[in-house]
């Protein structure tokens, strides 16, 4: 992986650990009292700082050292969680996300009102910390307070301290110790040497020749820790060697351990690579451990337990190398479960399932005519396996809704305290599915919508109190999937629209003429007129109108629709539908003389054949009787403009959407087909009732029906002519 | 190696020359045995030894321990340089107790 990627890496797994940040601190808001949570969030400042100081970006590990250090506290419980401290590090992880946007991304510094924010954040963190100032006045030097021991052995001022038992054979071998101790006075300073003869046998009982002394040793060096026990590799096996890092090595190590490259997941090499352990120490250590399990008979003990009892390493270090050890378990896991992939590679690939959709259509109409059953049979083979491509593939670019949803916890939670209500947001259908590149674009207009709902939905606290409602006001959002499209509902439980006032106002604007006779729908849509808001805020009405002709426009360029729904004094649902997706449906082709339209599959509920009868007061009304329902219909042959004669027959496809009925008329049934959206060109773009283009088998064209559209234009004539008529 | 000894007011004294080392050990820890046992108390004169290693250190003290056990006095004096230079890397000094004399490091 270059450093370009890795970097690239590190910048999206941030901001991830930054949403994860976010969502903790929201939570950590109601329940103060979460270990877990807390702990979660310090992982998560630690890796954003750990991973900036690989690749060099002081300015993110400075600031983010300053968070992790309030964060520690938290954990440690020596700082309590306040609402106050919760805001200020939900403003630190918002300028931690900055500082990622700046410096990792676009590599450039903070300008002077940012890095004052910056250091204003940092000084107020400081003052969380009981005001110890760290570093200097600006942003704060990286310091590591040194650790303290416990266990593994004695430890005195900053030194190497080293303790050997020599073998007694040490020197019959040729070995002495002085020429050790000498050896190591050249790669640093002895700073105190103790010998200890207590082992040391009488005069008459000893042997002469063996070796009875141990000896400590504080020792001053820059060297490794494998360094110096090189110095002794002649006599490794022939002596018990301790050797304890200083103390200032204990952060050295900690650090390192925990920019390990992760390359491996075994503790004993993971304490090697940070030089915290030498090979000879751990190949003992195993040993140890693997004698430990013959005499205890039971399951082997932990290595890491037997490196703190053998004295080796220390229980910190330990500590610090399991908990990295579980972070690249973790990520390894992760890794294992995704795989990162450039939406351009997956676009190319629908592309391409779009071409093979078409291509595929073409030879399984040649084969059907060729009138080889053989072939006509292997083709269908091919197409079933064809639609499951397209299925897998476009399934590749669903994602949940819920991470959008998300996002919004802290839009609610700061838009209520800057506007001073109090208002929770609930959260329905998070897991509903939909195109990755909708999900990118709806975001805009949902904010609008629930700042809409915040600001000018839901009544002051006294007002709601007083109407008998909770004085908690509520936004809800909801997802689910409805016949081909996705619902998005922005519901909130306040004041409703007051169709009089929005009747009134429209009627002011000349968007309505005075006369005119309109359904509720329709008044609370005219909130979605261009120009219908203004300046003047006239309770909760006007202020809905505040750019929600651009929330319309944004929607219906997804091939979306919006509509308010609305009970005054009970609350507001604006629903949002969508297509699930925008590249490839399955479609049901009708023909029309000799022109052949796809209505999309999903919203067509049956079809029936016009019957004799009905074709004849069809002449004259444009609805049926279906099954005692009144079923309005439009006849495409004149919708179109088609000449060609009307066929023997004619059948009506009954489409749903939104909740309401109708049916085409057309010439021909042709059945399902699966249809890659075309879109027209931008000549086309005022053309109403088709949504775009699709290529037949044969090659030829066939439109896409916008049902919606149409639905909407064949009641606005009916309307017209029913106005005529009375 | 040679150990050489003559007595004086029941003191034996002793003077080794030569080396006071691993291969010497055995030879030296007899001689200092055998005159200690004889004695009331013994002075070495280390003024001769020539080189010394951890062996020699080792047989130093147990010979010094071995005195105190006995309850009688067991001196080293005249250090040489090279006796010198061992106890003063293994910072023994205070072990011995002996008076050095402390001749400045070639």
């Amino acid at each position: 992986m270059s450093m370009d990627q890795a970097l690239q890496t590190y910048i999206e797994e941030s901001h991830g650990l930054l949403e994860e940040m976010e969502r903790i601190l929201l939570r950590l808001e109601s329940e103060p009292q979460d270990d877990e949570t807390v702990n979660a969030m310090f992982r998560a400042a630690h890796t954003i700082k750990g991973s900036a100081g690989l690749f060099g970006l002081d300015a993110i590990v400075a600031f983010t050292h300053v968070v992790e250090n309030v964060l520690e506290a938290v954990r440690d419980g020596t700082l309590a969680v306040s609402g106050e401290l919760v805001e200020l590090l939900l403003q630190c992880r918002d300028h931690i996300g900055l500082l990622i946007t700046v410096v990792a991304e676009s590599a450039a510094a903070l300008d002077a009102e940012q890095s004052a924010t910056g250091e204003a954040l940092a000084a107020r963190l400081r003052a969380f910390m009981g005001g110890a100032p760290m570093g200097d006045a600006g942003m704060p030097a990286v310091q590591e307070s040194p650790l303290a021991a416990s266990g593994g052995g004695p430890l005195e001022g900053d030194y190497w301290h080293l303790s050997i038992a020599f073998g007694h054979d040490v020197l019959r071998n040729g070995m002495d110790p002085i020429s050790f101790i000498r050896y190591l006075s050249t790669i640093g300073d002895i700073v105190s040497l103790n010998v200890d003869d207590s082992a040391l046998p009488e005069l008459d009982a000893m042997d002469p020749e063996a070796c009875y002394l141990t000896y400590s040793l504080d020792f001053k060096s820059e060297a490794d820790k494998q360094t110096i026990e090189d110095v002794f590799e002649f006599v490794r096996d022939d002596c018990t060697l301790r050797i304890f890092p200083p103390p200032s090595h204990l952060a050295t190590f900690v650090d390192r351990l925990e920019h390990a490259s992760g390359n491996t997941d075994m503790l004993g090499q993971l304490l090697m690579e940070a030089g915290v352990l030498t090979e000879h120490e751990l190949e003992s250590a195993l040993r140890a451990q693997d004698s430990m399990k013959a005499a205890g008979g039971d399951a082997q003990p932990p290595i890491g337990e037997v490196l703190v009892k053998e004295g080796m390493v220390q229980k910190e270090v330990v500590d610090v190398a399991l908990e990295k050890q579980r972070q690249i378990r973790d990520h390894k896991a992760q890794e294992a479960r995704f795989v990162r992939v450039s939406a351009e590679k997956l676009d190319e690939l629908i592309n391409l399932v779009g071409e093979l959709v078409i291509a595929g259509a073409g030879a399984s109409l040649l084969a059907r005519r060729s009138g080889d059953t053989a072939l006509h049979e292997a083709n269908s083979a091919v197409s079933n396996l064809v639609e499951e491509i397209r299925d897998g593939a476009l399934k590749l670019r669903m994602v949940e809704i819920g991470e959008t949803f998300n996002r919004f916890q802290r839009v609610v939670r700061d838009v209520s305290k800057e506007i001073g209500k109090d208002i929770g947001l609930e959260i329905g259908g998070a897991e509903t599915e939909l195109d990755k590149t909708v999900v990118e674009k709806i975001g805009d207009p949902l904010m609008h919508l629930v700042r809409n709902a915040m600001d000018h939905g839901i009544e002051p606290a006294a007002v709601r109190m007083a109407a008998g409602k909770p004085a908690r006001g509520s936004v809800r959002l909801n997802a689910y999937h409805d016949s081909g499209s996705i619902v998005i509902e922005v519901a909130d439980d306040g004041g409703g629209l007051k169709k009089d006032r929005i009747l009134r106002k429209a009627i002011e604007r000349g968007i309505v003429g005075a006369g005119q006779n309109l359904s509720d729908g329709e008044i609370f849509n005219l909130v979605f007129e261009a120009g219908f808001s203004t300046a003047e805020q006239v309770s909760n009405l006007s202020g809905r109108g505040v750019g929600m002709d651009v929330v319309k426009r944004n929607i219906q360029a997804l091939r979306g629709t919006v509509d308010i729904d609305s009970t005054e004094g009970q609350g507001t649902t604006v629903r949002i539908r969508l297509p699930l997706t925008l590249a490839i449906i399955d479609g049901f082709l009708v023909g029309v003389g000799k022109s052949s339209f796809v209505v999309p599959l999903d919203m067509v509920l049956e079809c029936v054949e016009l019957s004799e009868a009905d074709r004849r007061l069809a002449a004259t009304r444009n609805y049926v009787n279906l099954r005692g329902e009144v079923l309005p219909f439009v006849r495409l042959r004149d919708e179109f403009e088609i000449k060609a004669p009307p066929g023997k027959r004619e059948n009506i496809v009954v489409v749903q959407y939104g909740g309401q009925k109708a049916g085409f008329v057309v010439d021909e049934l042709l059945g399902e087909f699966q249809t890659v959206i075309k879109p027209l060109g931008s000549v086309f773009r005022h053309l109403k009732s088709i949504s775009g283009s699709t290529i037949l088998g044969t090659g030829e064209v066939a439109l896409i029906l916008d049902v919606p559209a149409l639905l909407q234009l064949g009641v606005a004539r009916d309307g017209q002519r029913l106005a005529h008529e009375t | 190696m040679h150990i050489g000894a003559r007595h004086e007011d029941g003191t034996c004294r002793l003077r080794i020359d030569g080396e006071f080392t691993i291969y010497t050990a055995l030879q030296i820890r007899d001689g200092l045995l055998e005159r200690l046992a004889a004695t009331g108390g013994v002075e070495v004169d280390l003024g001769g030894v020539t080189e010394m290693d951890t062996a020699g250190v080792q047989l130093l003290l147990a010979t010094k321990r071995e005195g105190a056990r006995l309850g009688k006095s067991v001196r080293y004096v005249s250090h040489s340089q090279a006796v010198l230079e061992v106890i003063d890397l293994y910072n023994m000094a205070a072990q011995f107790g002996d008076p050095l004399l402390i001749s400045a490091r070639p």
